[in-house]
């Protein structure tokens, strides 16, 4: 059974949902983490070395791509409703999802 | 062939038919052979036979679809069919739905034309290669079949969105020179169940039988509601 | 004319402007904050790295000040849209909550800002 949510443009709504609720979950803790930071210091670099594990690591990168994929996303939306209409949407929205896993990549191959 | 057709209302289940399969068989041909020859109490609706009244739509195996211009061999997956009525309107019964609410939802994002000129005006003359007349013309072939609100997340999800079909209808008439409701169909089609609402999931744009693109008429509802807002007009 | 657009409607309407407005910005922002990550990861962070880095600046905290105002903004104009699709919530236990989340959102924000400001000394 098909369904009339099976199509690139839906998919990449979906993507765009979910890495924004994700990033806005997570947003606070960031922050809160970087106060934390500025006050103790010292265990600031125990929390720096416990996220060197490879499953932190792994869940940084998670991030980090989610990150890409909303703000690829959201430059398709952007581009979508404000610039004239074009018929390259399905493009973009896998040249969004390459850039995203490249990035997410990058910041790998640079994290460990 | 094996059917399966949505029998009853808001509840009801899936009843299955035997068709036999012809070659250049539409779905509309499908559901036609049920009622003649299976059983007469099946309702559905339809009228023109080619694509024009927009009349026949249905969920065809889980998509809208207008069913006299979709053939058999198209959609029938593993050669079987299920027929259900378009979703996001209430079902009267068995393939029919009522229409009502998304033909109010026309007149409430400002649908209707209003000029100012008389029978005693001249023309308006309007050249084919200008720009609004173009925006006009790629939203004008819409046959009003549903099919895109029927497939739209967003009408699903806020059941006061206007929808695809009656945005699309306004940006036609936004882009109406001979049109006097401008400033006072923004006002109607602004705010999160008009334009704004519209998440560009793009399902109308997939959906549409007659390959239009409801998305990229809101998104010229969008921004226009944006100039508007900007210069402190909405 | 103003008159015509019911308050909620004119609401929805700032809102969404807002929404596309922030996104700008934090495009921006990103790009830069992404690039800043990819960079600084090499060879590993610590505390002391990042306020050598961005301690003390001016430019640093204007750029971060203005990524914590856009990323306040839009995180809850987004999270408002989706509760109001996705969940029963009423708009006005909605609004409530998302202004309570956004102040919450600028205050982490700004304080985590200005200590790293201070701590080089500026």
């Amino acid at each position: 059974m098909t369904s009339h949510r099976s199509h690139p443009s839906y998919w990449a709504f979906v993507l765009h949902r979910v890495s924004g609720l994700v990033l806005a979950v997570f947003l606070p803790f960031h922050f809160s983490l970087l106060v934390q930071a500025t006050e103790y210091a010292v265990g600031f670099d125990g929390f720096l070395k416990w996220s060197e594990q490879p499953m932190v690591k792994l869940a940084e990168t998670g991030l980090i791509v989610l990150l890409a994929l909303h703000l690829t996303g959201g430059v398709r939306l952007l581009a979508l409703e404000f610039l004239a209409w074009r018929d390259w949407q399905k493009t973009l929205v896998a040249v969004c999802g390459g850039l995203s896993l490249a990035i997410g990549l990058l910041f790998l191959v640079n994290a460990v | 062939m094996k059917v399966s057709i949505w029998r009853g209302g808001k509840v009801g289940r899936f009843v299955a038919y035997e068709v036999p399969r012809l070659e250049n068989q539409t779905v509309l041909d499908v559901v036609t052979y049920v009622q003649r020859k299976l059983d007469p109490s099946l309702s559905y609706r339809f009228s023109c036979r080619v694509g024009m009244c927009g009349s026949c739509a249905m969920t065809v195996n889980g998509k809208p679809r207008w069913t006299c211009r979709t053939h058999v061999s198209k959609v029938a997956v593993g050669g079987t069919l299920e027929i259900a009525p378009l979703g996001n309107l209430a079902v009267i019964k068995d393939l029919s739905v009522d229409m009502r609410v998304f033909f109010d939802k026309w007149a409430k994002a400002g649908g209707a034309f209003k000029g100012d000129k008389t029978r005693d005006d001249d023309f308006a003359l309007i050249k084919p290669a200008d720009k609004q007349r173009q925006n006009a013309n790629a939203g004008i072939e819409c046959i009003g079949c549903g099919v895109c609100y029927a497939g739209c997340d967003v009408v699903r999800w806020k059941p006061d969105y206007l929808g695809p079909a009656a945005l699309n209808r306004a940006w036609t008439l936004v882009n109406d020179a001979r049109d006097t409701q401008g400033p006072v169909r923004l006002q109607l089609i602004a705010g999160e169940n008009g334009c704004l609402g519209c998440h560009s999931q793009q399902s109308c744009q997939e959906h549409c039988p007659k390959h239009l693109s409801p998305t990229a008429s809101i998104a010229g509802l969008k921004r226009a509601v944006s100039v508007a807002a900007l210069k402190g007009r909405l | 004319m103003n008159a015509d657009l019911a308050y909620a409607d004119k609401m929805d309407s700032r809102l969404w402007l807002i929404q596309r407005i922030t996104a700008v910005v934090l495009a921006v922002a990103v790009v830069v904050h992404l690039a800043t990550i990819i960079v600084a990861v090499q060879g590993g962070l610590s505390a002391a790295e990042i306020v050598s880095r961005v301690g003390g600046s001016l430019g640093w905290a204007m750029f971060y000040g203005v990524f914590v105002v856009a990323a306040g903004l839009h995180a809850p104009i987004g999270l408002r849209t989706i509760l109001r699709e996705m969940t029963p919530l009423s708009p006005g236990a909605t609004n409530g909550l998302m202004i309570a989340f956004g102040t919450v959102l600028m205050g982490f924000g700004f304080r985590a800002v200005l200590a790293f400001y201070e701590m080089g000394g500026g």
